[in-house]
């Protein structure tokens, strides 16, 4: 077979990977630096007879996800900080009905209106740990643009496998810059029949299906139970990191997405120059690679968490480490400069790796 | 059977209605949510929507209607009804998708899902109770509360200085070129049940023939929060409700309609 190869952004590999999962639904709002994907989709879905619904704002989007999830059929919306910030209902009702639907998350600085659309990795803790009700949602953390096509169309499958939300979280840099990708689909494997679906019970025997997002008749318990047998199966089969010239590292950098994308330029350099450095990137964000993290970190000296935000991803990279070895960290006030451009440069991890070592 | 009482059928039992003992209904004696909810029944099963139809509830003296409801359906969130069924009429466009909502998911904390779903002629239904307070929270001022009407957060009765004045969800909407059909009802007497359930009817025409956006709304009781008898409730349905809410269409462009 064929593949076509193109020249693409982080945003279109979104809507190209959608395509490519089988997902002809997508309910969003515009918002920087997101709108690329709700372009595509306005422009790509209803030609194939999917639907672009273009919603009165994010949290309607959030619970035309829901609705959508509930119809049995590939659904998706994407957003930026604070649009993600009015889904956060949404999705926590999401989590209690099981609806199986795609987000993808292209963070932009903030807090509030932030730069108004520009570089940051500031909504790491409320993507990890924000829904209220105690729930988990599945979260993997590309960073490239093949990793953006292959990742969202394995969200789609990881959402229709367990029944539960699964986000694909990039940002400014990864959903701005261009690489080639390959154009083909996926395949993870078998997926379990959607006989919960809604879609009126003459097509299904005649049995209808409620869901309810409320626990107001009992099962307390049972239902905690049965969710968090689902996420501990997910966490033990989907958890995923990359490990980058670890060998005998002394220093061992931690940073996810954009950010390890750089990290692994300064790993680079530092090499380089002889200093033993390596990296751990997590690629799940939730579940988080605890355990394999524990296991590199202990293997080196010290670890550096490089972060485009203030100090919030740090926070799970301590908890895995458990103190084993001292963590560092070199957060967003190590940006070149002070204007909504700034970035964290190799040559400042580097900096910061020969301070360390 | 017990002695003395005759074995004569005089009313079915309602096909949709999820068999006994599940659910219950929970709506307290005298109110009229459950007249509402066999009217939704009675609609579903004449017009032959049985197995082709969606329910999408939300919160309060409502939300538990998809349960009641032996048809396919979603309930939980609070306020955006339209907006989740909205997602299900555009993946399943064959399929009859209504909203049951209370006053407060039309007129507050609904009230964005409700206008824009209108504005984008949504083919679906939005069906509405008015209870002039949100009743299962405890009878709070709601945007549907008639002026001078105690409740607990207008102890005093409600001022139009201050909270303004009662809101009129199918008359808001009615101007709109996405709505087709706009329509009160209330269901304090059979006779008015029967209107109510033509108003019904042809929203949900409205909706299957793709004309728009289609919404009807049913005045109930609320005896807890009222601090009224069952009777007395009826009887302030009559005087003070229907005088706020008047009854009947606002917007009907059904063929033969037109000029309505």
């Amino acid at each position: 077979m064929v593949t076509e190869r193109v020249l693409c952004s982080g945003n279109e590999a979104v809507g190209w990977a959608a395509i490519y999962a089988g997902c002809q639904n997508f309910f969003g709002y515009p918002i920087t630096p997101q709108s690329e994907i709700a372009e595509f989709m306005a422009r790509e879905l209803p030609k194939r007879g999917g639907v672009y619904l273009q919603s009165a704002g994010e949290a309607e989007a959030s619970y035309m996800l829901f609705g959508g999830g509930l119809t049995g059929e590939r659904v998706m919306t994407a957003t930026s900080s604070p649009g993600l910030a009015l889904m956060q209902e949404a999705f926590s009702h999401i989590a209690m009905v099981d609806a199986p639907v795609v987000a993808v998350d292209v963070m932009r600085l903030g807090p509030g209106a932030g730069t108004g659309g520009q570089q940051g990795q500031t909504d790491y803790r409320v993507v990890t740990k924000g829904v209220f009700g105690g729930l988990n949602y599945f979260i993997i953390a590309p960073h490239s643009i093949e990793e953006v096509f292959e990742f969202v169309q394995f969200a789609f499958h990881i959402a229709d496998k367990y029944r539960i939300l699964a986000m694909v979280l990039t940002d400014f840099i990864i959903g701005r810059m261009s690489e080639f990708i390959e154009l083909k689909s996926f395949d993870f494997g078998p997926l379990p029949e959607k006989d919960w679906a809604l879609k009126g019970k003459a097509k299904k025997n005649n049995v209808s299906n409620c869901h309810f997002s409320g626990l107001v008749f009992g099962g307390i318990p049972a239902f905690f139970e049965r969710q968090q047998d689902k996420f501990n199966k997910i966490t033990e089969f989907e958890t995923r990191h990359e490990v980058y010239r670890t060998e005998d590292a002394d220093l061992l950098i931690a940073s996810y997405g954009s950010l390890s994308r750089i990290s692994r330029g300064a790993v680079n350099m530092a090499r380089a120059q002889g200093l033993k450095v390596g990296l751990f990137r997590p690629i799940t964000l939730r579940p988080f690679p605890k355990s394999s993290l524990l296991e590199e970190a202990s293997k080196t000296k010290k670890v550096l968490v490089v972060e485009d935000s203030p100090g919030e991803f740090v926070d799970d990279v301590e908890a895995a480490v458990k103190g084993r070895v001292p963590v560092h960290l070199l957060d967003i006030k190590a940006r070149h400069i002070a204007g909504p451009s700034g970035l964290i440069f190799p040559e400042r991890i580097l900096e910061e790796v020969r301070s360390l070592l | 059977m017990k002695e003395g009482i005759a074995e004569k059928q005089v009313c079915k039992r309602p096909t949709l209605r999820q068999p006994l003992p599940y659910w219950p209904l929970h709506h307290c004696p005298g109110c009229n949510h459950g007249i509402i909810l066999r009217l939704i029944i009675e609609v579903l099963e004449e017009t032959g929507h049985d197995g082709n139809a969606v329910c999408i509830s939300g919160g309060g003296c409502s939300a538990r209607f998809a349960l009641y409801l032996d048809i396919d359906s979603a309930t939980g969130i609070h306020g955006p009804n339209t907006a989740v069924a909205s997602a299900v009429k555009r993946i399943h466009p064959d399929v009859l998708v209504f909203a049951v909502q209370g006053d407060g998911e039309i007129g507050a904390i609904g009230l964005g899902s409700f206008v824009s779903t209108a504005m984008r002629a949504e083919k679906i239904t939005s069906i509405s109770i008015n209870n002039a307070c949100f009743g299962t929270t405890g009878g709070q001022m709601a945007p549907t509360t008639p002026l001078g009407m105690i409740t607990s957060t207008s102890p005093e009765g409600r001022e139009a200085e201050g909270t303004g004045f009662p809101f009129h969800g199918p008359e808001l909407i009615a101007p709109l070129p996405g709505v087709a059909y706009a329509a009160r009802g209330s269901v304090h007497t059979p006779a008015n049940f029967q209107r109510s359930k033509g108003l019904l009817k042809k929203a949900f025409q409205a909706q299957m023939e793709g004309l728009g956006f289609s919404a009807v709304e049913f005045i109930s009781t609320c005896p807890s929060n009222w601090k009224l008898s069952p009777v007395e409730c009826l009887k302030f349905v009559e005087e003070t409700m229907i005088k706020e809410f008047p009854l009947g269409e606002f917007k009907n462009i059904l063929k033969g309609n037109e000029a309505a």
